[in-house]
């Protein structure tokens, strides 16, 4: 029975910049259920990156709040973790890649024994489990993003948070990845927020799909993805419906953009 | 992140850059103050001797009779005429033969070694060789200052002239560029930051050495005053003279900072890091 | 930018090894033998006053410095200055991190340590001479002082300016603060942290020879000194040698500490540079 993991309500952010007031976020409502793959994509500048660290808990929203399992955040919480999208200053380059998996683990009250458990499943899961010696500097960008998800997969959390991870990754790696993300899913049932600005890869992805509005942002569209949950790289991008859907998707974004979308009263 | 501005109000982020501006001052100010205060409170509190630490305001009324007095502006003329022909004379030289050494790689591994064990000697263990030598002259001081100085300009040319892009590189050449075109338009351009921060090195070393060469060597000028007055017990003098020394020592130290920073302003783009 | 590691790397034929070693030690030796040579030839034949030829400096050097005067003289110096060394370091990296992480504290000392960093070190001796007398402590003191700024300021520099994602993935995973300093802040800045150690390194030298030479009267700087008031000019090369040898091991054991503490630092670089 499916469980409210994630609440977001009415959240709102306004910064104040150099040349004036910025509304990050207008208004922004949203539910996530435990287990589930949610995507949430957007025009450029629409706020994703806002959004998600007012949820992770590094940034203090102006208005509205979020709730991890019926518990305000207000700081980051322990049941989340996240993935950023510069990978590259993201991982500690004193570190190897066993060290910068292992770090968010050590204040944990673990044993050794518990800890290189994870870290080893981890680093498994991802498919890096011969890498474990060597620095982050040293893999491409595709594994250095591994050894982040890695390093979120051993933090254990109930809900894992990704900024347009593989933005800055090439098209065939990204493909890895997001099977990668997909298994993730399937196998361990973790429970995802995705954000992406690339359209496809949210349809591929995601059970639903998010599509923000612009600036002053709130949600044009909560879209639900109704293929099948097994999907694959070829034949899913090839079904009709995927096509229905990411053309839909694509659609929303345009009058996103142009700012036409209405919005009805929550 | 560009969104929407959704109002032109009077910026809360411009106040809290110019309140951030206003704080740093005053505390930097109340700092300063507060050391004033407190040397003044230890000499008059006379927790140590007046002899070894005269008053805050004894010190300052010492510099003020020092500043009206020729002999003094002489000395200081003495020192930072020294300090700068050895600046000079290091910098030539260490770019001259920086950029040699650096650009031919077969020069570079023949004097790896003699570089690597003539720079970490300390420019001062040579001080009673150049007495020998010059006797107790400003020529003796100036091996001196040259010595120390001179190797902080030539390792960061050294360094400047290895860092040419590999890219940029094979741009030229692929273009057809002479060597003497590409030492002009390519090596010396990526060099400039680096000669930059070299010379910024190079100037507050060579200062050091030039006060110490007076204090050790006894040629005239500002060290030598400082020996002098420190021989007779005029602490007051003493003091007066070390506040000035650093004064020249900060106003050296922003200037060559200022030049650095417009020489690597430009240049940012292409080296994309800050020097050490 | 970044290599791949599956690239596979087939080991050099045993003769080109051999090669690369005899090529590198010739290169290592040449030029300064040559000059030795020169010199020696030189000097030979029509000897300078006060440049003797290398192998009179190699003789008083052993006679001189290779027995009991080492444990008067050379030891104590060294012991003072590794004390001295150790003292700046230690103080400059706790005191800069302190003073780096708390934003009123450092803005309150900036100018008070800028104007401080900018007094040529050895100006301060005749100060601390009147204070303290010329002891063993006067001398570790005043090397101390004198040594600490580099270290200090860098370190204050390298702690306060963390890459902000970084930061914010510590912040993301909840690391405690000690967590934080030890495990982000501490090695991020610990690049900056070396070159000012650096620095303090080559002060602290500066500083030991300088007080030894003029207001001491004991220890390797008042030797050297000694000799030349006395022309007994081979000796004096030999202390400036020794002296120069203590310079190249501090940059040596710096060498390695260093390569080893920021072996990653180095490594980012060499793959930039790919």
């Amino acid at each position: 029975m499916p469980e409210t993991l994630l609440q977001v309500n009415s959240l709102n952010k306004v910064y104040e910049s150099a040349t004036g007031r910025v509304e990050a976020i207008g208004d922004i409502g949203f539910t996530m259920n435990r287990g589930e793959l949610v995507c949430i994509v957007g025009p450029s500048g629409c706020g994703k990156t806002t959004l998600l660290k007012c949820i992770a808990g590094l940034l203090r929203p102006t208005a509205g709040d979020v709730q991890l399992d019926g518990k305000r955040v207000t700081s980051p919480p322990e049941k989340m973790a996240l993935v950023f999208q510069e990978y590259g200053r993201s991982l500690y380059p004193w570190l190897t890649v066993r060290g910068n998996v292992e770090l968010p683990l050590k204040h944990k009250k673990l044993t050794r024994a518990e800890r290189t458990q994870l870290v080893d499943d981890a680093l498994l899961a991802v498919g890096l489990d011969h890498a474990g010696g060597s620095y982050p500097w040293q893999l491409s960008g595709g594994m250095q993003q591994r050894v982040a998800i890695a390093r979120a997969v051993a933090y254990q959390p109930e809900v894992l948070i990704m900024d347009e991870p593989f933005a800055a990754v090439d098209a065939q790696t990204r493909a890895d990845l997001e099977d990668l993300v997909r298994r993730l899913h399937s196998e361990r049932g973790m429970s995802i927020l995705f954000v992406t600005h690339d359209i496809d890869e949210s349809v591929y992805l995601g059970q639903r799909v998010i599509v923000l509005s612009k600036s002053p942002t709130w949600v044009q569209e909560d879209l639900t993805i109704d293929l099948a949950p097994e999907r694959d790289q070829i034949t899913t991008r090839a079904l009709p419906r995927f096509t229905e859907l990411r053309t839909h998707v694509y659609e929303q974004i345009q009058r996103a953009k142009r700012g036409e979308a209405v919005r009805t009263s929550a | 992140m560009t969104t929407a501005i959704t109002s032109a109000a009077p910026s809360g982020h411009r106040r809290r850059h110019r309140i951030g501006a206003l704080r740093r001052v005053l505390l930097g100010t109340l700092g300063v103050v507060g050391f004033l205060a407190a040397w003044q409170l230890l000499s008059t509190l006379r927790i140590l001797n007046p002899e070894q630490l005269p008053s805050a305001t004894d010190t300052f009324a010492q510099l003020s009779v020092l500043l009206r007095d020729l002999e003094f502006w002489r000395n200081i003329g003495r020192t930072m005429t020294a300090w700068a022909i050895g600046l000079a004379i290091a910098t030539l030289v260490g770019t001259a033969l920086g950029t040699l050494i650096g650009m031919v790689p077969v020069l570079r591994r023949a004097t790896h070694t003699l570089v690597e064990f003539l720079r970490p000697i300390p420019s001062v263990a040579l001080i009673p060789l150049a007495i020998l030598v010059y006797g107790l002259q400003m020529p003796a001081a100036l091996i001196i200052i040259v010595y120390a100085s001179f190797w902080q300009v030539f390792v960061q040319v050294l360094y400047g002239v290895a860092d040419v892009d590999t890219v940029a590189r094979d741009t030229a050449r692929s273009f057809g560029l002479t060597r003497t075109s590409q030492l002009r338009n390519l090596v010396l351009p990526t060099a400039l930051p680096y000669l930059m921060t070299g010379l910024r090195l190079a100037a507050a070393v060579a200062l050091i050495l030039a006060v110490t060469a007076e204090m050790t060597i006894g040629n005239p000028g500002l060290g030598r005053q400082l020996t002098v007055a420190s021989g007779i017990g005029n602490t007051t003098t003493v003091y007066a003279i070390v506040i000035v020394t650093g004064i020249l020592g900060l106003l050296i130290n922003i200037g060559f900072r200022m030049i650095e920073r417009r020489t690597l302003s430009w240049h940012q783009s292409v080296r994309g890091e800050e020097a050490s | 930018m970044t290599l791949y590691t599956s690239t596979v790397r087939t080991p050099a034929p045993k003769s080109r090894l051999w090669a690369k070693i005899g090529e590198n030690t010739l290169y290592a030796v040449a030029l300064p033998l040559v000059l030795l040579l020169v010199w020696g030839v030189a000097a030979t034949i029509s000897p300078a006053k006060f440049f003797p030829a290398p192998q009179m400096i190699a003789g008083a050097f052993s006679a001189t410095w290779i027995g009991p005067a080492f444990l008067d003289d050379v030891l104590p110096s060294l012991a003072r200055l590794a004390v001295a060394i150790v003292i700046a370091v230690v103080v400059g990296v706790v005191a800069g991190t302190l003073i780096g992480l708390t934003r009123w504290l450092r803005e309150l000392l900036e100018p008070l340590l800028e104007f401080f960093r900018a007094i040529p070190p050895p100006v301060l001796i005749p100060v601390f001479v009147a204070f303290l007398g010329v002891t063993d402590t006067m001398q570790i003191i005043v090397i101390a002082f004198g040594a600490i700024w580099p270290v200090l300021l860098n370190t204050i520099e390298g702690v306060r300016a963390t890459d902000s994602v970084m930061t914010e993935t510590a912040r993301s995973f909840s690391l405690t603060r000690s967590q934080r300093l030890f495990d982000l802040v501490l090695p991020a800045a610990s690049p900056r942290i070396m070159a000012g150690v650096r620095q303090t390194l080559s002060v602290a030298l500066i500083m030991m020879v300088i007080s030894e030479l003029f207001y001491s009267s004991s220890g390797l700087g008042y030797q050297i000194k000694f000799f030349q008031q006395n022309y007994l000019i081979a000796e004096m090369w030999s202390g400036i040698l020794l002296l120069g040898l203590i310079g190249v091991l501090l940059a040596v054991v710096f060498g390695f500490v260093e390569r080893r503490v920021l072996r990653w630092y180095h490594g980012i670089k060499e793959v930039e540079r790919a």
